[in-house]
Order: structure tokens, then sequence, then C-alpha cells
């Protein structure tokens, strides 16, 4: 069973509108590896995300989650997904309005009837998971970035979630930071066996610590391999990528219709 | 801790609506727990009862006894059927009368109860035919005019005694 | 030329039908909050905790506005009255004017704009920082924790408010009236009681603040679960909420007096 793939998207095509933003996308992920799905801005890797939680449903094709198609299921079907299931928003989501210690208690206030003592001591062990024991009474606004997205970690893992989804858990967060994040999702994903898929445009930080890395690129998977095979490619398309080269295959203008001399010269006219 | 001081406030809030709503209906709407239970009915036809009003109060000699508690028009005599709720404590004789009586010249209309002579008491249920109806003031004035008129001065004493217990 | 001529047309259609449409959104959207409300009844304390905000907060306001009301009243009414020597009429027509119409309507918009406002900002920001999208992936459904606490906390606070703002209303009057200008305050006082009935004035102005608490509280959590989830997304729908809970109050306000008085 374990080398059945526990995600599995099978020509899965999304759009809002007239505007398509994946279309025939295929992807396999196996039980217990953390896989990175990178792409440019606007791509469309975070609706892939949304596509697996369920937030968003495909327009044709099968989500498949733990032999179960999340495409085709009511919201009853969809919230007993959701329990399984752990999601850090890309910044952190934090309920504003509760304290750092009921942010965390949050899954577990509404999902377990377990006293209050022992919602208590969980607290205290997933914040000491995320090295942030002591902070129970902050508020989130009291928090940095790196502090909420941690707290926003232990929230995630309240329920111990069979699969991790990080929407950008690197974005706008300082080196420092980045690399306790970064540490953080390897080290749950190793001790705890959880599936993990994250979103992500940090290529360095990434290639460091995934098993399998997905490019997307105008809806599409363009590349896809280990780390190490990503490193040594000599598509010009992941070289650019990986080396963040300004131009290469992807312009660095947007394909304007007209030349710049003509749009300079139009006030003289 | 902070969400006992909410519940503390919330409580608080509550209690003032509640507050309010007894004051709104008993200080400002004189809803008063007695009005229904320790009342009794009795009805008056009248000719004409003017302006007069549901709720209208019921007095005797200045006092409020009662309040006016249904007015409908009987289909077969084309007079007014009055019903008067009158307070438990205060008993009439069975030949009491009833009027139709303004507070000042222009104010609100009202029901005058004036005590008679018979030893037996008005039972509940019961009913005043001893009825004098509304001062209309047009017909007066009218009437006033025709007799003035046809008659000459000498019959307008008449007119003087009927206008009298208005006053 | 046709084209010119069309698309004023065209354009008055699209907005017709963007309203119809938002109407009927709104109303499902109300369905939505009465079948997911269970929760926010068993858990009383997120309804108790929304209580505090929409009503307590909103305590000063209305008792400092009431109070303001009644007493012009007390001294337009003095006024206007004495010129026709009825001037112990003044407790009946103060109590009379903020029972019907000017407690439920004008604690209505003060409600509007004081919290009404406050509740799409606070959903918008939420849908804008994704916490509403966090609290559904946790498969926990934001209209019964963040929606249905709150419409149930204004439905409850607003009639509440209404009475304070008349008992308010009725102070300032009795303060002007018999305080400032010296009336009688037996004659204040009798004249009100004789001249106010419970059922028609009380009750019925009671039932306005309630239908007004609803619609208002509607308006506000929609607008705000609807917002665009950017800065001007949330700023344009709270100016949304506020303008569209005054115009649906006074126009309720018209069908209800309608059929009521």
């Amino acid at each position: 069973m374990s080398h059945d793939p526990y995600i599995e998207l099978r020509n899965v095509s999304f759009g809002y509108g007239k505007r398509q933003i994946l279309s025939n996308i295929n992807l396999r992920i196996p039980r217990g590896q953390l896989v990175a799905i990178m792409g440019g801005s606007g791509s469309g890797k975070t609706t892939l995300l949304r596509l697996i939680s369920g937030q968003v449903r495909p327009q044709s094709g099968e989500v498949w989650v733990d032999g179960k198609n999340v495409a085709t299921m009511n919201t009853r079907e969809l919230y007993v997904h959701r329990r399984k299931m752990g999601m850090l928003f890309q910044f952190g989501a934090l309920f504003t309005d509760l304290s750092v210690a009921d942010n965390v208690a949050f899954p577990l206030r509404e999902h377990t009837a377990l006293p209050e003592d022992m919602i208590r001591d969980l607290v205290t062990l997933k914040l000491s998971a995320v090295g942030l024991r002591g902070t129970q009474t902050l508020m989130p606004a009291e928090l940095s970035g790196g502090m909420a997205r941690r707290v926003a970690l232990a929230r995630a893992l309240a329920l111990d979630p069979e699969l991790m989804l990080y929407d950008e858990p690197f974005t706008g967060l300082d080196p420092i930071s980045l690399g306790v994040i970064a540490h953080l999702i390897k080290r749950l994903n190793l001790a705890l066996g959880t599936t993990a898929v994250m979103v992500t445009h940090d290529v360095h930080q990434s290639l460091n610590i995934v098993d399998y890395v997905y490019f997307v690129a105008h809806g599409e998977i363009a590349a896809e391999g280990t780390p190490d095979a990503v490193r040594q490619s000599d598509s010009p398309w992941l070289k650019q990528f990986v080396h963040g080269d300004p131009d290469g295959p992807v312009h660095f203008a947007y394909p304007a219709g007209t030349s710049l001399a003509d749009d300079l010269s139009q006030g003289v006219r | 801790m902070k969400r006992s001081t909410i519940d503390l406030w919330v409580g608080l809030f509550v209690a003032i609506g509640i507050a309010s709503v007894v004051f709104l209906s008993l200080k400002v709407a004189n809803l008063t727990p007695q009005s229904s239970t320790q009342s009794y009915t009795v009805t008056a036809d009248f000719d004409n009862i003017g302006g007069l009003k549901v709720k209208a109060p019921v007095k005797s000699a200045g006092v409020l006894v009662g309040r006016v508690s249904n007015i409908q028009l009987d289909s077969k005599t084309y007079q007014a059927k009055v019903t008067l709720a009158i307070d438990k404590q205060y008993q009439f004789s069975r030949d009491v009368s009833a009027e139709i009586l303004t507070a000042g010249l222009l104010g609100e209309q009202y029901i005058g109860l004036t005590e008679g002579g018979d030893p037996d008491t008005l039972e509940p249920g019961g009913k005043i035919t001893l009825t004098s109806s509304a001062l209309v003031l047009e017909q007066l004035i009218g009437k006033f005019m025709t007799s003035f008129a046809e008659k000459g001065s000498s019959d307008s004493s008449t007119h003087a005694d009927k206008a009298a217990p208005q006053q | 030329m046709f084209e010119t001529l069309a698309s004023p047309f065209r354009h008055l259609g699209a907005l017709t039908i963007n309203a119809i449409w938002r109407l009927g959104f709104a109303a499902r959207f109300l369905g939505a909050i009465v079948m997911q409300s269970g929760q926010s009844l068993l858990r009383l304390q997120m309804t108790i905790r929304e209580m505090y905000f929409a009503g307590v907060l909103s305590l000063i306001i209305i008792i400092v506005s009431g109070l303001f009301v009644g007493m012009v009243l007390g001294l337009q009414g003095y006024n206007t009255l004495s010129r026709f020597g009825s001037a112990d009429a003044l407790g009946a027509l103060v109590a009379l004017s903020l029972l019907r119409e000017l407690g439920p309507v004008l604690a209505a918009l003060l409600f509007a704009s004081r919290s009404g406002s406050a509740m799409t900002a606070e959903i918008g920001l939420m849908k804008a920082t994704e916490q509403l999208d966090a609290m559904s992936v946790m498969a926990v459904n934001p209209i019964a924790r963040v929606v249905a606490p709150r419409f149930w906390a204004g439905v409850i606070s607003m009639p509440v408010l209404a009475a304070l703002f008349n008992v308010m209303g009725i102070f300032g009057g009795y303060l002007v009236g018999v305080v400032m200008i010296g009336l009688d305050a037996g004659t204040f006082w009798s004249q009100m009681q004789s001249n106010v009935d419970l059922h028609y004035d009380v009750v019925n102005g009671l039932i306005k603040s309630l239908v007004f608490g609803v619609a208002v509280t509607l308006i506000a959590v929609f607008e705000g679960y609807d917002a665009t989830p950017t800065a001007a997304g949330v700023s344009s729908a709270t100016t949304r909420t506020v303008v569209t809970s005054a115009l649906v109050i006074l126009a309720l306000d018209f069908v209800l007096t309608a059929f009521m008085f």
C-alpha cells in the first residue's frame, strides 16, 4: 500500500471564467514524502493546493487523496477529508481576535471533546515543537512574521494531520526565520511521517529539504524530478529558474504590442 | 478572567434592556397588573357617543373608576353599545346613570357615572339604562339656531337646561 | 448610433440584474445562517462575546443620543404645543414619537454605523487575511463559527438598544419639560400614560426594532462575507453596509408603519 500515491491528480483542468489557470495536470505524490510545487508568480501553483484541500473544484479531471476523489465530495465528506489535513497559509492566517494559545487550541476545541487541562497540555506541546513555548498569552499582533508562521504551523499540526499543505511558507521572512521554518517542515515530515505538499518559489531553501519537485508554468507541469536531478538538469528553462537569471527562455519584458521607441515618442506627436 | 468580565457586561446589558421594557410598559404605557383581573364589566347604550374612544376614562365625581373597554354598534337598535371595565372596589346602584362628558371645551371625552338611589347594586355584566349622549357641538348650535329663529327667546331656557350637566 | 443610445439602458439593466442577484444571494445567506445557528446557540459563549462588541460597546452612543433627541423633542414640542395651549400633552408627544418612530429608527441607524460597519470590516478583514479560508480548511464552517454568532448578537442587541434609547429619550423630554421649563411632573406622566398603549405603541415599536436588527445585521455580515478581499474592497463594503442599512431601515419603517398603525 505504501508505494500507492497518497495524492494523485488526473488530467485536472481549472480556470476562472475564460482565464484558464491549470490545464491537464497529472501529478503523483507518494505517502510520507515532502514534495514541492514550484513556479513563478501567477503560475497556478496555489490553485493546485486549493484543489487538494477541496477549496475549489476542478472543471474536469479527478483529484484523488487517500483513495477518495475530492472533486466529487459533498460538503460533509469534504469536512471529514479536511480533518485529516493541516494547512499553513501564506501569512499564517492566525485568528487575530484569539491569543496564541486559543489559536492553537482552536481545532482541538472545535473537533474534540477533550477536557480543558488536556487541551492546555497539548497546546504547550505543539508550541514547544515549534520552539515557542511561553508565548501562549500573546496576541497575534504582538508576534513577528516568523513567529506568527510558527504559531500557525503549531495550529495546523494540532490534530496530527496525515497531510500537510504549505502555501508559500517562506514568503516575507528574514533568512534566519526562513531557515527555522524550513528546518521545522523537514523535521515534522521525518518525525511524523506526514505527507507534505509545499507550494513555493524559493528554490534554494526548498531543494535542500524536499524529496521531489514539480515545476508549474503556464498552467502545466513544465518539469519534475528529485532535487539532485533538478540541479544537474541542462534544460535552459530550469537553469534560469534555479539560478534566478533575469533573462532566458522566460523573458524579462512583458510582451508589449508596440516598441519602446514608439511609446516614448507618442508624447511628442 | 477576561471572559468573565465580558459575561458581566453582557449580563448587565440584557438587564438594562429588560429594565427598559419594564419601564416602558409600567411607567409610560401604564400597564397596571391589576387592571384586567380586578375589574368587572357593565354595558351602556348611547344614541351618540361623539368622539368617545376605547380606553377613555370612566369617572364618578371626577374620580377615575374604570375605562371604556369596547365600543360596538348594535345592529338592531342602531345605538352604540359601550362596555365599561370598572374597578372591583367601586359598586354602583342599579339605577346609576351614565353620560358622555368632555374634559374642557375641546378636550377628550369620558364617561361620567352618577350614583342613583336604588338599594340593589349593579351586577357584573349588567346594563346601565339611564344614559345621556355626547354633546355634539354642531348639532347643539344648529338646534339652538333653529329654535331661536322659530320660537324666539322664551324657549332658549330649555336648551340651557340641557347643556347644564356638561359644565 | 444605436449603440450609444442603448448603452445607458444596458448599463441600467446590468445594475438591476446585479442588485437582484445580490438580493437572492443575501436571502440564501440568511437561510445558511439560520441553518448553521445550532452551534452559536449551543455554545452561547461565542454569541455573548459578540454581544459585548455589538451591544455593550454601543451603550454610550445610544444613551447620549437618546438623551439629546428627547431633549430636542421636549423643546420643540413645548414650543409648538404651547402655541395651542396644550403644553400638558408634552409627555404624550415625546413618548409617542419615540416609541413609534424615533426610537427604533434612530437606534437602528446608530447601530448600523457603529456596530454594523465594525462587523463588516471585521469579517471582511478576516476574509482578506485568509482567516475564513483557514477556518474552512480546518473543517470549521465560517458561517457557523464567525457569521452566525454575530448575526444573533446583533438581532438580540437591537431591541435592547432601542428600548434603552426610548427610556433615555423620555428622560430627556422630562428633563426639558419638567425640570427646565417647569411643567407639572404629574401631568407629564399621566398624559403620557393615558395616551400610550402597551400593545399598540410599546410592543409595535419593539417589533420594529427587532425587524431592523435582523435587516441591519444581515446586511453587515453579508457585506463582510461578500467583500472583495483587499483593503479597498473591505472599505467599500463597510461604506455599503452603512448606506444600504440606512435605506433599508427607512424603507422598512414605512412598510411596517403602514401595517401597524
